[in-house]
């Protein structure tokens, strides 16, 4: 077999290497058509196919088997094959059974957006506004339990955990003990730290990193701000710890550094796994050399920290009357 | 009187011990295939045979083990699924209480077509007398010679381990048995790769029911060919029946596949009808996790013609007038019994033992079953019908593994069936919480129509 499949994903056709997932093809091609992934990591070896938003339905399995698969198919678990056709926004039964997953996955969810410190960053919030119906169909009480403390350091909102699995991975593979798991079973399934043993370890803060909702918070930047109003600046160190390459980013309120994350990409996922000195220690701007400010999505609710070029809305272009009413904001657009 | 394989000495005293077994002609499979056959025409044989997996999803027994990868130098597994939990469904229990050797013979037969030299019989926590029973008979084989190194003298070795399981209805799903098997929280795994290809351990496992196992001696001591003439179509052999509900004579039947259900409900070989004289209102044939049909619909086809014990009759018409053969956990409801309440029973079932990986599945049995714990105790609205049916279509199908499909099929069949008595639950609560619906419409016979409309 040759090393290179074509796969065509919405109609456009992508060559990808042998073995690649449906989504790592999506995300060669960019864009719309790349299908959410809430419990998928690129990073933690074996996470994905739990969230099942990521699902999409294969028209024609492949160039010999043309015949499609019989279910939605998780995109983040189902490689390519040769002469794959897959429908993902083009379908309406994905959209829709996407829509039944974002449902389903919220209504055991607080809701609690507007104390949750991950609201802004939050990818269940993003899903969420994308995906998700304006009012819950579910009337009965969410399930409930109480915060965890891990360690001083992190803090567990089992209540709006998503039961990804990531920060399992995440203590699996980059931890070098396990600490985590999950308890009980079906929706009473809690992630655990046995006995609420604290999570003694180097990079036991990038589990914060990884949970795609607010469950594993950052207790030192707890309550500090809205993300939004902090301002994200990549900066990096000269981290004495073996694995940690010292590659951050530093939210800014003012002079202080609210807090520090590790650099993420498009989609959410760290770049580089950091240690827990650089995420919770180094709070100075002195320890840092800055770089550049943080390159945010201008679709983000961040982006309104104005590092990104100011461009009005694609409705305002061509309608004159529409120009002269925003004249002050696009004389900013002008400055800048 | 049908033919009995299985159950054919199940009276005879003492026949769970090794010598009563062997006196009435065990082991002889043993024999016949470890001296005479290859372990390719053992697999030959078994597909000859056309017997299907009895533990719910009837794939072809030989067909699974001719998938089964051979790659030099890697151990390969033979797991039998003795978790049976599924609600209805008793008739692997059965068989390992009273007649543990024919699965012991089963295991040694198709671990030797397998090339296993390892076996595991994954038996529910729950049944620990079971386990002690197959404990104490392995001990008894070994003893004899019938396992462990160089058995009767051809060179074949194998080693049968019992292992009790936690009692969580999803280790039956093959691959959560494997993780459980090998020690981890018992989660289904997603496929691929299946267990033929990377199974326990990571080598190539196959994993067959405790009835699909046992029904591989008759087929090596009669010949695949023999074993096929029995049964009717594709659906070949024998097959246990756990009947229970309502009926004169609930217990395990071993029917000729092919048998009318009628005839499995009303004659006295079998279950010798409903129970104090009521009427049949419905019944679950294969399990909790199959459709529920009325009782017109169990007894006959859409268009008239009488229904059968077999994989394909039992599922002829879809979803839409069918149901499926299951496990053969067949579950009989009179006049008196209420489908909501059933159907909020099986879904709390289910909510208990979700695992809790993928999400439809997790919150939405959850939710399934407060809708319908509503509905049942008289808070419903027309709307939480709808809302139902709404679920369970966006978890079915959307899920890791099977335990989803099984979580929505009921509930979607007791609505498309029965909705009747869903809507006279919500407009009658207070008498909904006093009295049964009845039988309603739901036995009239149907009519034999002439012409058939196809559909599609």
């Amino acid at each position: 077999m040759s090393d290179k499949v074509k796969v065509t994903i919405d109609g456009i056709t992508v060559e990808v290497d042998n073995g690649t997932t449906i989504l790592n093809a999506a995300r060669q091609i960019g864009g719309d058509i790349v299908p959410p992934a809430m419990c998928y990591y690129s990073k933690l070896e074996g996470s994905g196919g739990k969230c099942r938003t990521c699902i999409v339905k294969v028209t024609k399995g492949s160039e010999k088997d043309p015949r499609p698969m019989p279910k939605l198919v998780a995109s983040c678990r189902t490689t390519v094959m040769d002469g794959m056709e897959v429908l993902n926004i083009t379908s309406p039964e994905v959209l829709e059974a996407r829509a039944g997953v974002v449902e389903i996955l919220l209504i055991n969810h607080p809701l609690d957006c507007p104390v949750c410190d991950q609201a802004g960053e939050c990818d269940l919030q993003n899903l969420g506004y994308e995906h998700g119906l304006q009012k819950t169909r579910y009337e009965f009480e969410r399930r409930t339990f109480d915060r965890i403390d891990i360690g001083d350091k992190i803090q567990l909102h089992m209540n709006r955990c998503i039961l990804c699995y990531r920060c399992v991975f995440t203590a699996d593979q980059i931890t070098n003990k396990r600490v985590h798991g999950i308890l009980n079973r079906g929706d009473h399934s809690e992630i655990s730290t046995y006995i609420q043993q604290a999570v003694d370890n180097d990079f036991s803060g990038n589990v914060i990193d990884v949970c795609p909702v607010g469950a594993l918070t950052d207790r030192t930047f707890r309550f500090k701000n809205r993300v939004w109003f902090t301002k994200p600046v990549d900066a990096h160190r000269n981290c004495d710890h073996e694995k940690c390459n010292g590659k951050v980013t530093l939210w800014y309120k003012g002079e202080d550094v609210l807090r520090v994350t590790a650099r993420k990409d498009q989609y959410g996922e760290v770049e580089e796994f950091i240690c827990n000195t650089c995420r919770f220690d180094k709070k100075a701007t002195s320890d840092w050399i800055i770089e550049q400010p943080t390159h945010i999505d201008d679709t983000s609710v961040i982006a309104s920290n104005h590092y990104e070029t100011l461009k009005p809305l694609h409705v305002i272009q061509p309608n004159q009357a529409l120009q002269a009413a925003n004249e002050i904001e696009l004389h900013k657009t002008v400055k800048y | 009187m049908s033919r009995k394989l299985l159950l054919e000495h199940i009276n005879v005293p003492g026949i769970n011990t090794l010598d009563v077994y062997r006196q009435k002609g065990g082991y002889r499979a043993v024999e016949k295939a470890l001296k005479t056959l290859t372990p390719e025409e053992i697999v030959e044989e078994v597909k000859k045979s056309g017997l299907r997996g009895r533990g719910g999803a009837g794939f072809p027994t030989g067909m699974k083990w001719s998938f089964l990868a051979k790659p030099e130098g890697v151990a390969r597994y033979l797991v039998c699924n003795a978790d049976e939990s599924e609600p209805g469904t008793f008739k692997d229990r059965y068989l390992m209480t009273h007649i543990p050797h024919a699965l012991i013979e089963g295991m040694i037969v198709s671990s030797f077509a397998l090339g296993a030299k390892v076996s595991y019989i994954y038996v529910r926590g729950e049944m620990m007398p079971q386990i002690r029973i197959l404990e104490k008979a392995i001990a008894e084989a070994k003893a004899a010679g019938w396992l462990g190194k160089n058995i009767l003298g051809t060179g074949y070795d194998l080693e049968l381990y019992v292992q009790p399981g936690g009692g969580a209805y999803i280790c039956g799903e093959e691959t959560a048995l494997l993780e459980s098997l090998e020690g981890k929280r018992g989660n289904p795994r997603i496929k691929p790769p299946f267990p033929a290809i990377a199974g326990l351990y990571g080598c190539p496992t196959v994993v067959n029911n405790v009835e699909s196992i046992a029904a591989v001696v008759p087929i090596i001591n009669d010949g695949g060919e023999e074993y096929a003439k029995i049964g009717i179509g594709r659906s070949t052999g024998t097959k246990l029946i756990s009947a229970s509900g309502n009926l004169v004579k609930p217990g395990v039947y071993e029917i000729e596949l092919g048998l009318p259900v009628e005839e499995f409900i009303y004659s006295d070989e079998y279950c010798g009808g409903i129970a104090n004289g009521k009427r049949l209102k419905a019944t679950v044939a294969g399990g909790s996790s199959v459709p529920i049909l009325p009782a017109n619909l169990t007894l006959k086809y859409a268009n008239g013609e009488p229904r059968l014990m077999s994989y394909e009759s039992l599922s002829e018409g879809g979803f839409a007038t069918g149901t499926m053969m299951g496990s053969g956990g067949f579950i009989a409801f009179d006049e008196d019994q209420c489908i909501v309440r059933n159907t909020w029973n099986f879904a709390r079932f289910y909510h208990h033992e979700s695992c809790g990986q993928c999400s439809p599945c997790r919150e939405g049995t959850g939710w399934m079953e407060k809708v319908l714990h509503k509905i049942e105790h008289g808070h419903g609205s027309m709307d939480d019908v709808d809302l139902l049916w709404d679920i369970q279509r966006k978890i079915e199908g959307n899920t890791i593994c099977p335990l989803g499909d099984a979580a929505a099929w009921p509930v979607a069949s007791a609505i498309r069936h029965f909705r009747d008595e869903f809507e006279w639950h919500i407009k009658e609560p207070i008498k909904s919480q006093q009295q049964n619906y009845g039988i309603a419409n739901y036995a009239v016979p149907i009519e034999k129509t002439v012409e058939v409309k196809s559909e599609n």
